[in-house]
């Protein structure tokens, strides 16, 4: 029944181990990105502020195809930029986890937000009694607290991100949903196993995470 | 409490049956009295292309309609379905379609699930370069990380360049045609590659005529064949008939030039039926 798996023309595995690669890269920066918007978002500087919520708004509410293959149209053919060259695998590659990071780092800076209005005012009100600067504040006070409480927010935006990988397939990024396109070209006879593979592979990646995150989040929750 | 519960329990029945009804609704078998559905590309000059207007175009959609007429339905009575490659043997077999004329390259693992008549065309793949690309292309010498191809993800021309003739090429794969032609423009891939007729159809588009050209490789045989359902032989054998007549009365020939035509693609004379039961 599954023989096509077994003919050594599909490497699944490395299919997906490149998803987990795009959703490695992607996660860290979206989190390091989103952070520094959330940053911006909730700061005294009204340009920063003003930034951060054009950015988020309009990059939110773009589809992903849309912003990944505009990498690849845009930034790769029309300006040129490969993003330390190479070939076109490493090019698509390095240009989906910017495009990942660019579109999931909104989600993580709105979960964030939301994370930093739990915690009270009189905590920073207090921090910046004893005379903490706002980055003080932000960073030593607010953002450990904060973070603690969205930690299941945050398990969601991961999952979606693993899930969201596929759309690198639209520039070629060789992973889960590019094979699945090749085996259901070649494999019209075996056409729902080919989608119950890749599923099953996306629910072995997105399973556990959530478990583990969803366990994580009631540890570290701020009890209030 | 019990009076909340009844009213789910009937709430969920209506949905239930709405969706119930919703899936024994598409369940005709592609034609009706005389009516018939017949599936194509939408996205595919010179092949099948749905138009601005709504026209439908092409060589596949010219194939399908003197198919249709020789079956005894007006050209009023046919609806266009689109194919998509992914879901052509579904809608067959599903009956959703009587029978499709979509690029349907006639292979074994097909074969299992549907049954086809023809063929009525064939392709080969081959390069889309640049108009002012003097390369010489030498079939033997495409095999080097120099060369950068493109090709839509996933689909059979671009399986054969990783695992046939060009493994290690540097090939870009786009979810459409339209983002290669886009990079074959800006210089960022040398060559577009796929069957020859579909890069003909592209080649010979309004936008981009004097553009490309193609570079008469020919790496691969792709025999069009038309799809229809598993084991309908007494359907088979009306549309190979249409077929034979269709190239015999020279509207095969008119059709193909005068989709092919304006690209100067050679293309092969018409086949030989080869898809008897």
């Amino acid at each position: 029944m599954f023989d096509f798996l077994d003919s050594g023309q599909y490497d699944v595995l490395g299919a997906f181990w490149v998803t987990v690669q795009l959703t490695f890269y992607s996660a860290i920066g979206s989190l390091i990105w989103g952070t520094v918007l959330a940053g911006m978002r909730v700061g005294p500087t009204p340009l920063m502020r003003a930034f951060g919520t054009v950015y988020v708004n309009a990059v939110r509410n773009t589809p992903l195809t849309v912003i990944i293959v505009a990498t690849s149209l845009v930034l790769y053919q029309t300006l040129g930029i490969t993003l330390a060259g190479g070939d076109s695998k490493g090019i698509g590659f390095r240009l989906a986890v910017l495009g990942l990071i660019a579109y999931h780092a909104t989600f993580v800076c709105e979960a964030l937000r939301s994370g930093i209005n739990t915690v009270p005012v009189g905590q920073s009100e207090a921090a910046r009694a004893l005379g903490l600067g706002f980055f003080q504040v932000l960073t030593l006070i607010v953002l450990p607290q904060a973070f603690r409480s969205v930690v299941a927010p945050l398990a969601n935006v991961l999952i979606a991100l693993t899930k969201n990988t596929t759309v690198a397939a639209a520039i070629g990024v060789s992973e889960a949903a590019l094979l699945m396109k090749e085996m259901v070209e070649n494999e019209s006879d075996a056409i729902f196993l080919v989608f119950a593979v890749v599923a099953f592979g996306f629910v072995v990646l997105t399973l556990p995470t959530g478990m583990l995150l969803g366990w994580v989040s009631k540890r570290v929750a701020v009890k209030r | 409490m019990t009076l909340r519960k009844s009213g789910l329990a009937a709430a969920t029945a209506v949905v239930l049956a709405l969706t119930a009804t919703a899936c024994g609704g598409g369940g005709d078998s592609g034609s009706d009295g005389d009516k018939i559905t017949i599936g194509i590309k939408f996205d595919q000059p010179g092949l099948g292309l749905k138009t601005q207007d709504g026209e439908y175009t092409g060589f596949d959609v010219d194939v399908a309609r003197y198919v249709a007429k020789e079956l005894g339905y007006d050209e009023k009575d046919i609806t266009w379905k689109e194919a998509p490659s992914g879901e052509r043997e579904n809608m067959i077999s599903n009956g959703d379609v009587k029978f499709i004329v979509g690029t349907y390259s006639i292979t074994d693992e097909r074969k299992e699930r549907v049954s086809f008549a023809g063929p009525y065309f064939i392709a080969h793949q081959d390069f889309l370069v640049r108009a002012g690309d003097d390369s010489t292309w030498n079939q033997d010498e495409l095999n080097t990380k120099e060369l950068k191809l493109c090709s839509v993800t996933g689909s059979t021309s671009a399986q054969n360049v990783k695992n046939k003739f060009a493994p290690k090429a540097d090939l870009q794969e786009y979810g459409g045609y339209s983002e290669c032609l886009s990079g074959l423009e800006n210089e960022a891939v040398d060559a577009l590659t796929t069957d020859d007729s579909i890069l003909a159809g592209y080649a010979a588009q309004k936008e981009h005529q004097g553009k490309f050209k193609l570079a008469g490789l020919s790496l691969s045989d792709e025999s069009y064949g038309i799809g229809l359902k598993k084991g309908d032989t007494e359907l088979q054998k009306q549309i190979n008939d249409a077929l034979t007549k269709m190239v015999e009365d020279g509207s095969w020939v008119k059709a193909a030039d005068k989709h092919f035509g304006p690209a100067g693609y050679d293309y092969e004379p018409a086949p030989e039926i080869t898809e008897k039961s």
